[in-house]
């Protein structure tokens, strides 16, 4: 059976420890996973160590960092690379990646597409989260722009990840790491260890020193050391796993994002006009994103928005995830599908709130289909936003169509990372850039999921792993 | 190691066979006459209704008394447990982890002294030299470590130092999340020992629980230290992490596992390698003690070799008898083998079959 090797500073080490990983539609294992017991992570990411993976990358100048990202982002989308002991072609990957999450082919491409389009743009998202500095300053860490000395340090010599298995997407927010000299040690989603398994085989065909990456599947306790003891960390998760880094400056949390479409008061009526953006935005990506807007809030015709929107898209129906048109992933886990349709169920017994999508669709939210489990496109109208659905964020395509009075946004919101603002209306836009619950602002009719790499959200990577430094010379 | 059957080996094992059931009579005798007996046999006799010292001849008959109930060991009063026969002696009592509400409590006199002897001739010379002082980094308190590390360093002409560790403590700290804490105290505990290590070199010999051996061993190289022999055990060990201890933290130091509690005493481990995956397999100290793998759900059922069941304990000392008890431990049934032709377990984890977790391993 395949396996995938713990990457020990990038040399593979088999553990005697594996977990077995099944295929989502036979539940009968399909890849088994070295496991990294807590000690090897431990000893792994002693402070020496640490300082060697990242030496490795200090030797290399960051424009031949960048260089050798770019053709990482080519090796990794079209090269055959080594998976384990065995070759893995793109398209494996694409069967790999789906037949352990559901996710249809058609979205891993699209993801791959996403990954390899921030890696071959590195320079440009580097230069959008520097706001344009000329990155060799951080090959000597000083230099000066327009007559002003500026310094840098790094933050850390490596940066931890603790990866979802949800959607491959996340794994471009951590690529231009090696560019910015950071070393990587990477924990992958229990169902998803293929991306950041070929990414990091890309870079290394790619010149990348090997030294400068980990890889290790792990259980929660060791993932949680690699966030102690990396430099600086990320992680993705929900509240509950990630509530534990939320005040420690070192680690970046990525969980929920309760994104939103808005639609501002001169918009109202015109509301037909936008349902393209609100569908994509809830539905894209099967809803498993961050930035997929788990709300349209309005200031009128909310019930009509809601009706419509669920009438639209209950036409997203399982398919195989060989068909093109799948549009829907399934639950590797039948069990969590299960239990979020329960929650959403749990929620609609409080009175003040309709799954308009259910007399559209005609049946239960929960699907079976060639083997899979599926939770269908769901969107509740609610009377209130105190409903407990308001305000709430699922893996799948979920959204709660509220409305409030224009006034009372965006506060009304709470923390909410995208929001597609609709409105030509400059007194309710200035309330929003105002805001500081909300991250991510797209202007007019783009979807929430439409994200320009180089403006980045939910942290910047940058200025996570660098840090300004006051520098003053002596006058000659 | 061969594990197939051998002659020789068969008859080893019916050696064996017929001295555990020599001595189960032995034991059982003692433990059910009223002049030497507990008084909490003695009671339990009276009301099963049958005399265990005429009925039960063999080990096998052991299971008339069914399985032992750690609850019977949960509170007072525990002198109920001294056997008349050692009225006078002094006592000491061993607590078990505490992992799970009031912790079970067994009475000890000599049974630490003669389990860690006999175990102490099962450790090489080469690498546990005699003289040679120990190290005794972990549990102590109420538990048997305390005095049976100890005893094993003075057995051998060493001398013990002693770092605590209150896994008690650190359990409370996982259950509020207070992980920076637990580094903390970790931190302390080796802090310690580094300073004791190198201030004495004659401390050659190490004992300490898995996850303080890797936290030892991040701070300081047991070659450097003068370490030749670790002796390692008090909570779950992987073939994984056996390969690990052995690939990069002995340095040349002999690696010796080993899975005991306070309820039956001490088992010894046969050395493995890569060509077993690094198994850890040990056999326990019979007569004086027996593990066996039954079925999960019927308990009377020993399960075939290589299959995996739920680890039972019996302990027959004098001092202590404990027929047919229920671990919270499962296992794979490990053949006999020439060293010692009796029944060993394999790769001995955390019981799969309860509901609830329980912190485990956590020191």
């Amino acid at each position: 059976m395949l396996h995938l090797p713990i990457l020990r500073f990038g040399q593979p080490y088999r553990s005697l420890d594996v977990a077995s990983v099944p295929d989502f539609r036979t539940r009968q294992p399909f890849v088994t996973v070295s496991q990294a017991n807590g000690g090897l992570v431990r000893r792994d990411l002693l402070p020496q160590q640490q300082a060697r993976m990242k030496a490795a990358l200090d030797a290399i100048p960051v424009a031949e960092l960048v260089a050798r990202t770019k053709r990482a982002a080519e090796i990794f989308a079209h090269d055959t690379l080594p998976v384990g002991e065995e070759a893995q072609t793109p398209d494996d990957y694409v069967r790999q990646l789906s037949a352990t999450t559901g996710l249809p082919h058609v979205m891993v491409r699209r993801n791959l597409e996403k990954i390899r389009g921030v890696m071959s743009n590195v320079d440009i998202v580097l230069a959008g989260l520097t706001r344009g500095l000329p990155m060799d300053i951080l090959d000597t860490g000083a230099g000066e722009i327009s007559g002003h000395a500026m310094g840098f340090v790094s933050r850390g010599d490596a940066l931890g990840v603790v990866l979802p298995s949800n959607s491959p997407g996340v794994h471009a927010l951590w690529a231009p790491t090696l560019a910015l000299k950071t070393a990587l040690v990477l924990k992958p989603g229990s169902a998803e260890p293929w991306s950041p398994y070929r990414m990091i085989q890309a870079f290394i065909k790619a010149g990348m020193p090997p030294e400068a990456f980990g890889y290790y599947p792990t259980d929660h306790a060791s993932a949680n050391e690699i966030l102690r003891r990396c430099g600086r960390g990320m992680v993705f998760g929900d509240v509950s796993s990630t509530k534990r880094w939320a005040k420690d400056p070192r680690v970046e949390v990525h969980g929920p994002g309760y994104s939103k479409v808005v639609l501002g008061p001169d918009q109202a009526d015109d509301w037909e006009r936008y349902l393209d953006v609100m569908a994509s935005s809830i539905a894209e990506n099967s809803g498993r994103s961050c930035v997929n807007a788990s709300g349209v809030w309005v200031t009128k015709h909310g019930r009509a928005i809601a009706e419509a929107l669920g009438a639209r898209l209950a036409r997203v129906v399982p398919r195989a995830p060989e068909d093109p048109e799948a549009d829907l992933a399934p639950f590797a886990d039948p069990k969590v599908a299960e239990r979020i349709s329960a929650m959403v169920d749990q929620g609609l017994r409080e009175p003040g709130a309709e799954d308009v999508t259910q007399k559209h669709r005609g049946k239960q939210r929960v699907a079976h289909f060639d083997g899979g489990t599926y939770l269908l496109p769901t969107i509740v109208h609610c009377d209130s936003s105190e409903h407990p659905l308001a305000n709430r964020e699922f893996l799948f395509p979920f959204a709660s169509v509220v409305e409030v009075p224009a006034e009372s946004m965006p506060e009304i919101l709470g923390p909410t990372l995208a929001v597609a603002l609709i409105s030509d209306d400059e007194g309710f836009r200035r309330r929003f850039f105002a805001s500081h619950d909300v991250h991510r602002l797209n202007l007019g009719p783009v979807p929430t999921q439409r994200v320009a790499w180089d403006q980045p959200h939910e942290g910047n990577l940058f200025e996570h792993l660098w840090a300004r430094r006051a520098l003053q010379r002596a006058t000659a | 190691m061969s594990t197939t059957t051998t002659p020789d080996l068969q008859a080893a094992a019916t050696v064996a066979r017929t001295r555990l059931d020599a001595h189960v009579r032995e034991i059982v005798q003692w433990h059910f006459d009223p002049a030497t007996g507990s008084d909490f046999w003695l009671d339990w006799a009276q009301r099963a209704g049958w005399d265990p010292r005429a009925e039960v001849k063999t080990y096998d008959d052991l299971v008339r008394f069914g399985n032992f109930q750690d609850e019977w060991l949960r509170g007072g009063p525990v002198r109920k447990w001294v056997p008349k026969g050692y009225t006078g002696k002094p006592v000491s009592l061993f607590e078990t982890g505490g992992s799970t509400g009031v912790p079970k409590a067994r009475i000890n006199i000599d049974d630490f002294r003669i389990d860690y002897a006999n175990f102490s001739t099962t450790l090489p010379d080469e690498f546990f030299p005699k003289g040679a002082d120990w190290m005794h980094i972990g549990p102590s308190g109420p538990r048997r470590l305390r005095l049976a590390i100890e005893h094993l360093a003075q057995h051998r002409g060493g001398i013990c130092f002693m770092v605590d560790l209150d896994p008690r403590w650190v359990i409370k700290l996982i259950k509020w999340g207070e992980m920076e804490m637990v580094e903390k105290y970790k931190k302390h505990v080796i802090d310690q020992a580094l300073v004791l290590m190198k201030a004495h070199p004659n401390i050659q010999c190490l004992f300490t629980t898995p996850k303080l051996l890797e936290a030892l061993c991040e701070r300081a190289s047991l070659k450097q230290l003068g370490i030749k022999g670790v002796f390692c055990g008090g909570t779950e060990m992987t073939p994984q992490f056996h390969r690990f201890a052995k690939e990069e933290l002995m340095e040349g130091a002999y690696f010796a596992p080993t899975y005991g509690n306070t309820l039956m005493g001490l088992a010894t481990h046969r050395p493995t390698g890569a060509d077993e995956d690094y198994a850890i397999v040990y056999y326990p100290p019979c007569p004086r003690a027996m593990i066996e793998v039954v079925d999960r759900d019927q308990t009377d059922k020993v399960v075939d070799y290589g299959a995996t069941g739920r680890v039972r304990l019996t302990t027959l000392t004098k001092e202590f008898f404990m027929p047919r008890f229920l671990e919270r431990d499962e296992a794979e049934r490990e053949r006999p083998c020439a060293l010692y032709p009796w029944d060993g377990v394999r790769n001995v984890r955390p019981f799969s079959g309860f509901a609830t977790t329980v912190v485990e391993g956590v020191y």
